[in-house]
């Protein structure tokens, strides 16, 4: 079988107290969109665990991570080889909506620690204070110029979901903004 | 940079949006039944006032949802976007 190799394959994960970065790669994605006020719409929320976010900018967290993308579009995020499709497809029934599987489009970079809002706040125009994106809170936006969704966690974790063909550049610059934030020589170019 | 109010996101930088020109320009009932210079009229003159214009913007990298806002083109001053169907 062939080997796969994961966008940011050749990154090397940085760790230090204050700032770890590190890939997510494989995650199952499916982009669900469906009339939230559906009959559908609630019973997927079921199969799911938990009721679709509503409010723009939210997600929530049971089986599978939800991300609000748009007023009739999330982002399902679940485990490497986790069959959500089936999941969603199951529960919409022959209803109107639309599941489409998109995990090889984004990858996902984990930045975490307590350095981890200085550290996007560097390219990113977003108010990433605790106060107004704190866990449960997501975003799509623009991180160093490149699109991304910005997903914020407990402990001052972020998920970082880009796109694979800008998922190099974008390592790159993550690592050469937190280099304030490392130790001397923890980061060596790949 | 302008910041632009997205109904569904909030106040976002302008370098998320895509302009869309004028709001409220109705396709015309009829198209064949006009003149070229009345479909000339319709796809290329636009209003250009001084002040409050109400235009057309797309989130494209957030929401991706078209809205409309009014703008003041002396001021650049933005009322708060209204969803588009």
């Amino acid at each position: 079988m062939a080997e796969r190799l994961s966008p940011l394959a050749r990154f090397t994960p940085v760790s230090a107290d204050d700032l770890r970065i590190a890939e997510i790669p494989f995650l199952t994605q499916i982009n669900l969109r469906v009339d939230p006020k559906s009959r559908a719409a609630a019973d997927i929320g079921v199969a799911l665990g938990a009721p679709l976010p509503t409010e723009p900018g939210t997600c929530t967290s049971a089986d599978a991570d939800v991300l609000w993308m748009g007023p009739d579009e999330w982002l399902v995020v679940g485990a490497r080889g986790h069959d959500l499709e089936a999941t969603i497809r199951a529960a919409a029934g022959t209803a109107h909506v639309g599941i489409t599987d998109v995990s090889a489009q984004r990858t996902v970079v984990a930045v975490d620690g307590p350095r981890s809002r200085d550290l996007l706040a560097h390219g990113c125009a977003l108010d990433l204070h605790p106060r107004v994106f704190g866990p449960g809170r997501c975003a799509q936006t623009m991180l160093a110029r490149a699109q991304v969704v910005l997903a914020a966690r407990e402990d001052d974790g972020f998920r970082v979901f880009v796109r694979s063909s800008f998922a190099g550049y974008l390592a790159d610059w993550l690592l050469d903004a937190a280099a304030e934030y490392l130790p001397e020589g923890t980061v060596t170019s790949r | 940079m302008l910041l632009i109010p997205c109904p569904w996101c909030g106040p976002r930088d302008e370098a998320e949006f895509h302009y869309g020109g004028q709001a409220h320009v109705a396709y015309p009932e009829n198209p064949a039944a006009l003149s070229d210079e009345e479909w000339a009229r319709y796809l290329f003159f636009r209003d250009n006032p001084k002040g409050r214009f109400a235009e057309r913007w797309n989130h494209t990298a957030g929401c991706r949802r078209w809205f409309n806002a009014v703008r003041n083109t002396a001021t650049n001053e933005i009322e708060a976007g209204e969803v588009t169907a």
